[in-house]
């Protein structure tokens, strides 16, 4: 029984071919849309979890702030307030993980006939672990190299490469604003920042041969900003307020004054842009969506023209023995033929046109396999549910007036 | 005698714009299992409401309609569908086969409602268009044969499901004399070998000649009532 009524549902639709194809693009316009969209949106949301998965977990940054001169407020990070001297008391704070105090510029480097110019950050090892950056070749500096602010280097991945190109860069010698420097390690590539800047355009040196032997620094033993690491998220809000409370009190501020440094907590800033993607994301596969609906009533409108024409078909059905149920059920069976089928399409339509994306475009996609489980379901309800309207009139048609109609 | 149809004090009334029609003023009729019946009249005196009633398709205003001892005014219209499934096999003036199905897939459509299996259906769907000479198109679409033929198959579907009633309206109205000849003696044989009851409704006098019994229908009700061959001199 079942397989007759889907070989009968099969003919019929074979019947009209043309028809049958329109009806069934608009599900497969449908589901390719919503496929592609979620592709489109999970792929950035796959994106920015990366970025922020890149950019170190429980992360704070603490910035040299603000300073009022004479009436006139300059910007953070204007006055250095703060000092490595604040980042290793910071550290002795139950709540904290790792400081790592930064002073960065940028500096022309040189290797035999190569040369490049990028950002130089003087840090302590700490921001390795505070990053949670890991070296794909040598060792990072280390603390000795901190005291003795010693001239040596380590490269980010895009450094490496455009210096060395295929070369091991690990012992050799470069030059740094003329100065001779031993790279001790490469950094694994990161990728792109939230920003879109490339994190691997990088290269780090012991912060005190940056302060004393690169840049100088305009007071001794300060830095633009201290990176922190707190040591769990649940203690984020506890480490902001001890860290404020510690600071003012090293900087001798007294109430009535403001803090001459800013906390950012970049966690909670990196997990608001995650809402944001997920929000766009959601509301691209929902745009998606109203193409399905608008598939599903193309069908219910093809449906119905179909009982319409083949009414006398189905008084000839009802004449000779079939129940309702018997007309309801093959009805429906075509109308979810047609959704399935388009689905089905669909679905190859959508994963296809997202490779295309991701080979022409310089947009992330990923395919989730559950944008096509629901994809199936969501058009399955759409072909019983559309196509149950045309197939309940078939089925409720009198049998005289069905074989009547001309 | 066992009775296939009893009919008593049929009405059926019609609600048009102009008001309440009365087409069937009320009808009493027995019909016995293996009679031959022609239905004449003139045109609108009710014949055809009457036989869309025989034939559980139409249902009666108000009187008694007892099909193979099921009262039929009692029933669903799944239950009715069952009926015609089981008891009787139609026959129309404009043959109304699925265009789209070849003659075998027609001929064996009421076995599908009847929940036989396939094979079983493709087995007696040809048996039945070799009784009708037909066993060599039974792959064909029924736009490729003859009126004459479509309306052969018509009959071989009707009798697929081996039912006790055959109810033909104008059988032969769509065809010519030579071939309407050939369709009626499909059914005398049908009715004296197989012992089937056979009711016809017909405007011909030599069509109505091959049945047994002839009811006349004039104006809603049933004028005269008897054996063929003593009605035909009283009509003409």
């Amino acid at each position: 029984m079942t397989f007759i009524m889907l070989a009968e549902a099969w003919s019929a639709m074979g019947a009209n071919r043309l028809r049958t194809f329109l009806t069934m693009l608009g599900m497969v316009i449908g589901v390719g849309a919503v496929i592609l969209m979620s592709s489109i949106g999970a792929g950035t949301q796959a994106k920015v979890k990366e970025s922020i998965a890149s950019m170190g977990s429980n992360l704070f940054i603490v910035l040299a702030g603000s300073m009022t001169s004479g009436g006139v407020r300059i910007g953070s990070g204007a006055v250095q307030t703060l000092t490595i001297g604040d980042a290793n008391a910071m550290e002795e704070i139950d709540s904290i993980a790792a400081t790592a105090p930064v002073s960065s510029g940028t500096a022309q480097m040189v290797y035999q006939s190569a040369n490049w110019n990028t950002q130089v950050t003087g840090t302590t090892p700490s921001f390795f672990q505070v990053r949670d950056w890991n070296l794909e070749s040598g060792y990072p500096f280390m603390d000795s190299d901190v005291r003795g602010a010693t001239r040596v280097v380590v490269l980010g991945k895009t450094v490496a490469q455009n210096l060395f190109g295929d070369e091991d860069p690990v012992g050799k010698t470069i030059r740094i604003k003329n100065s001779p420097y031993i790279v001790v390690g490469v950094l694994v590539k990161k990728g792109q920042s939230l920003d879109g800047r490339d994190q691997d355009d990088t290269a780090m040196v012991p912060i005190t041969t940056a302060q004393t032997k690169l840049f100088g620094s305009q007071f001794k033993g300060s830095v633009r900003f201290i990176m922190v690491q707190g040591v769990s998220e649940s203690t984020m809000d506890k480490a902001e307020k001890e860290m404020t409370q510690l600071l003012r009190q090293r900087h001798k501020l007294r109430d009535s004054v403001e803090d001459d440094f800013t906390i950012r907590n970049l966690t909670a800033l990196a997990n608001t842009a995650e809402e944001t993607t997920k929000a766009m994301s959601l509301m691209l596969a929902a745009i998606a969506s109203i193409s399905l609906l608008v598939g599903g009533i193309g069908i219910m409108n093809i449906m119905l023209v179909s009982v319409t024409e083949r009414t006398r078909e189905i008084g000839i059905r009802i004449a000779i023995g079939a129940k309702q149920n018997n007309i309801l059920l093959q009805f429906l069976l075509e109308a979810l033929m047609i959704s399935i089928i388009g689905c089905f399409i669909g679905v190859c339509v959508g994963v296809g046109g997202a490779y295309v994306v991701a080979h022409f475009f310089p947009i992330n996609v990923v395919i989730t396999q559950n944008s096509i489980i629901i994809s199936f379901l969501v058009a399955t309800g759409v072909g019983v549910f559309f196509g149950f309207y045309p197939a309940r009139k078939a089925a409720n048609l009198e049998p005289i007036e069905a074989l009547r109609y001309q | 005698m066992n009775e296939v149809i009893k009919i008593s004090h049929l009405t059926k009334n019609y609600y048009t714009a102009a008001g309440e029609v009365c087409v069937l003023k009320g009808v009493d009729i027995t019909i016995t299992s293996g009679e031959f019946v022609a239905i004449m009249g003139p045109s609108g005196s009710g014949k055809s409401t009457f036989m869309n009633i025989l034939g559980c398709l139409d249902k009666a205003t108000s009187g008694e309609y007892l099909l193979n001892s099921n009262n039929t005014t009692a029933l669903s219209k799944n239950d009715l569908a069952t009926l015609r499934n089981n008891i009787i096999g139609f026959v129309f003036q404009g043959f109304n086969l699925l265009p789209r199905k070849s003659l075998i897939d027609n001929v064996a459509l009421p076995l599908v409602y009847a929940g036989v299996d396939s094979h079983e259906r493709k087995e007696r769907a040809k048996q039945i268009l070799k009784s009708v000479g037909l066993e060599a198109f039974g792959t064909y679409l029924p736009t490729h044969i003859s009126g004459g033929q479509q309306q052969r198959v018509a009959i071989a579907r009707a009798l697929v499901n081996k039912p006790k009633l055959i109810l033909a309206d104008e059988p032969t109205g769509n065809l010519d004399t030579k071939t309407s000849q050939e369709i009626m003696q499909l059914f005398s044989e049908l009715n004296e070998k197989e012992g089937i009851t056979i009711v016809l409704v017909t405007h011909e006098p030599d069509i109505a000649a091959y049945a047994k019994r002839l009811v006349n229908f004039v104006d809603g009700k049933i004028q005269h009532d008897g054996p063929t061959e003593r009605m035909m001199e009283r009509v003409q």
